[in-house]
């Protein structure tokens, strides 16, 4: 029987480690062993253990506190299987639509031990890989059709076989693991759980490529993914499958790790490299590119974390399997970050050309209150916000992607329900890439500021119907003379929402109103006098001195007075404090 | 770009901590690759003061690289702190699930338990508030950072609670 607990970052966020604490001191000295996992997806359930019986029988107890942990180790022991009622309901919901190839060991191995890696048939494709010629290995990627997953969706045959035809004695290898799209999270759990398919994708793209040094950049807001990988480079190393002479052959791969400073820019390739050379985080002008030039001015190789993951299962399995995964132009599979207001958030792969609504609906469950979905922020900064009517056609395609105006992206998916306010979620981006612009371009630098305070003041109810043009126009300009990928995408929060949601633009603008209730200057603030009860409390904290009324009765806003701070809402014990958007009259 | 002002006001660094600082950077000499790795570890040796400017010329000094280059480096990144913080850092998640989900009302409790604005260091200098990226635990957003631990499904009165620890 095993018994998996998991100990990733969303595990111990929501209490793994006092979980494990209280089923240990159960277990010790018995002969059942707790074994410490990443994350297996089901960030939902977190703190999260899965009990694997003799007959290979899963069982799922999620959100576990002490008390239930420590009973269930009890009855662990006692050789039954826990109670019924504290098994989740949803985990095969949640897992039987998934195919998984990125994530396949993810949550079911000892991330710190290789051992482990082994035992599920690690590095047996590096075994093959150094077998083969390196034009082999290349083509096998290339049958694959594999594209880059960290956002872009380049060939990653071609960026391998251009790098390894550029001039140059030396090459290098680099895995991007700066993961900075909020809601993105698909990097940090593979180097958490599984950091060992990671090194073995790395040193056969190294083999194929002919790099004999490379580096891991993992940004700085990760350290328990930094510890991991640290470890796992060190028993690869010991085992043989990195340093010198890797599995008996002539072919040798040193690798090593490096932490980020805490920039977002530095996921871009070329300001990743300026980050490794010690300098500022500043994109240069492509090309020349990495491939042909890159760190130390060596033809350089980057992939995407998720990509090098699928690389050991296409050798393995051949590049033509992982076409067949899909059934769709584009092959393979995609892992994406589900979050916001969903019912069932966490890591979702799926294989490519699968709707949007089955990710949502069928295996996300769909929102947490049973509402529709009004939008879906993909992408991450640089995506697009997608109306909640495009889901059941729109599939997760690169191109279909592109021709709604967002792009793949690493993989984070925001789900939206009608209390988000569109104009303030693309406030709110806009404001995100102002502060990680690194500055090196006018348009960029200057541009994004302008953006952000025109929508502030649409939010605040200052905006005048000629914003609207004027927004398009200048995001459209940033757009087109940015040189790098954060300024050449910067505005599409912007205008995919401008796109899809006009009208919650005209109503802030035209109307004064806030539909979803966000934008705080739109409010207005009233008190149901059916529920309150004339305890006064919102008269005190009041300090525009809107409210008046006597004890035991009624209180009443003066909304001539009123600043809308929300205090009364936050103070009434009795939810008696309304709120609503009812603009002006036009 | 995040505005940093100008370090030369802050007081000046003892001279026991700046012969430390030589003592890290000078292996380091002619090799500016290793700028922010040294700054890492400066960092942490200057402990919650900062990479102000005397501690920056004595790097550059060590390592034989221009001043400007390490000021630039270390205003650019966020891990590095050219004005003085707090014994505790928190950083709060700023991103769009943690936003969804109501950190600003986190944040507007923090700030209103320690009395300082986010951006700003508690009078005791115990507490330092910042926003930061994604933390990448977005399915118990929202969610903030104290120094190394992470902390998930935040409510303000959960958040309070926390910081009491420290």
């Amino acid at each position: 029987m095993r018994l998996l607990l998991g100990f990733g970052s969303c595990g111990l966020a929501a209490g793994a480690l006092t979980v494990s604490e209280s089923m240990q001191k159960v277990l010790a000295d018995t002969n059942l062993q707790l074994t410490l996992v990443g994350c297996n997806g089901m960030c939902f359930a977190e703190p999260l253990l899965q009990v694997i019986d003799d007959a290979g029988e899963n069982y799922y107890y999620g959100n576990l506190n002490e008390d239930i942990a420590s009973n269930i180790a009890k009855a662990l022991l006692a050789g039954q299987i826990p109670q019924q009622n504290l098994l989740m309901q949803d985990a095969n919901d949640f897992l039987a639509p998934q195919t998984r190839v990125a994530l396949a060991h993810c949550g079911l191995i000892d991330p710190e031990n290789i051992e482990e890696y082994l035992w599920v048939g690690g590095y047996t494709a590096l075994k093959k890989a150094v077998l083969m010629n390196l034009e082999e290995i290349i083509a096998e990627v290339k049958l694959s059709g594999l594209r880059g997953r960290g956002g872009a969706g380049f060939p990653t045959w071609l960026k391998w076989q251009n790098t390894r035809l550029a001039p140059g004695k030396e090459k290098f290898l680099i895995c991007n693991a700066d993961e900075g799209d909020p809601g993105a999270f698909m990097d940090r759990s593979l180097l958490e759980s599984d950091p060992h398919s990671v090194i073995e994708g790395m040193v056969i793209a190294a083999r194929a490529i002919g790099a004999t040094q490379g580096i891991i950049y993992v940004r700085r807001e990760y350290p328990l993914a930094v510890k991991r990988i640290g470890k796992a480079i060190l028993q690869a190393k010991n085992k043989g499958f990195l340093g010198d002479n890797i599995c008996g052959s002539d072919f040798n791969f040193n690798l090593r790790l490096v932490q980020g400073a805490g920039a977002f820019i530095c996921g871009e390739e070329t300001a990743l490299i300026a980050s490794l050379s010690g300098k500022r985080g500043m994109p240069t002008f492509k090309p020349p590119y990495p491939s042909e030039r890159g760190y130390h001015d060596l033809p350089t190789n980057i992939n995407n974390v998720e990509t090098f993951a699928n690389i050991a299962w296409i050798i393995n399995n051949g590049g033509l399997s992982f076409g067949d995964l899909s059934n769709d132009e584009n092959s393979g599979t995609k892992v994406f970050a589900l979050t916001g207001k969903i019912k069932r958030g966490g890591l979702v792969e799926v294989p490519l050309g699968t709707t949007f609504s089955k990710v949502i609906y069928e295996i996300g469950g769909g929102l947490k209150n049973g509402k529709e979905a009004k939008a879906i922020q993909i992408g991450g900064p640089s995506g697009g916000c997608l109306p909640g009517k495009l889901l059941s056609t729109l599939k997760i395609n690169y191109e279909e992607l592109a021709s709604v105006g967002a792009i793949m992206g690493s993989g984070g998916l925001v789900v939206m329900d009608d209390s988000t306010c569109m104009v303030d979620i693309a406030r709110f981006f806009m404001a995100f890439n102002k502060d990680e612009s690194c500055g090196r371009c006018t348009p960029c630098r200057i541009g994004m500021v302008r953006l952000e305070e025109l929508l502030t003041e649409i939010c605040q109810g200052q905006g005048k119907e000629e914003y609207i043009p004027f927004l398009e126009t200048l995001g459209k300009h940033v757009k087109s003379t940015s040189l790098c990928g954060l300024g050449n995408s910067a505005p599409n929060p912007l205008l995919t929402t401008m796109r899809y949601f006009p009208e919650e633009y005209a109503a802030h603008i035209k109307e004064k109103r806030c539909p979803a209730l966000k934008c705080q200057a739109l409010l207005d603030y009233s008190i149901d006098e059916e529920k309150c009860t004339g305890c006064g409390q919102c008269f005190k904290v009041c300090s525009a001195g809107a409210i008046s009324g006597m004890r035991k009765q009624a209180y009443h806003i003066d909304s001539s007075l009123c600043i809308k701070c929300g205090m009364c809402q936050s103070s009434c014990l009795f939810d008696a404090v309304k709120i609503s958007s009812k603009g002006v009259a036009m | 770009m995040q505005q940093k002002s100008c370090p030369s006001s802050v007081k000046p660094t003892d001279t026991a901590i700046l012969a430390q600082v030589t003592k890290l950077a000078s292996p380091y000499k002619g090799k500016e690759d290793m700028l922010i790795q040294v700054l890492k570890k400066v960092q942490t040796v200057v402990g919650h003061s900062s990479i102000s400017k005397d501690v920056a010329i004595v790097v550059a000094e060590a390592m034989d690289i221009p001043l400007i280059n390490v000021y630039e480096v270390a205003s650019f990144y966020s891990m590095f702190a050219t004005t003085p913080r707090g014994k505790n850092v928190i950083r709060v998640c700023k991103s769009a699930p943690c936003h969804v989900k109501g950190a600003a009302e986190v944040m507007e409790a923090i700030s209103k338990a320690l009395g300082v604005q986010f951006g700003e260091t508690t009078p005791d200098e115990k507490f330092t508030l910042e926003t930061c990226e994604c933390l990448g635990i977005c399915a118990v957003s929202p969610a903030m950072m104290i120094n190394d631990d992470v902390y998930g499904e935040l409510t303000p009165e959960k958040a309070v609670e926390i910081i009491k620890n420290y």
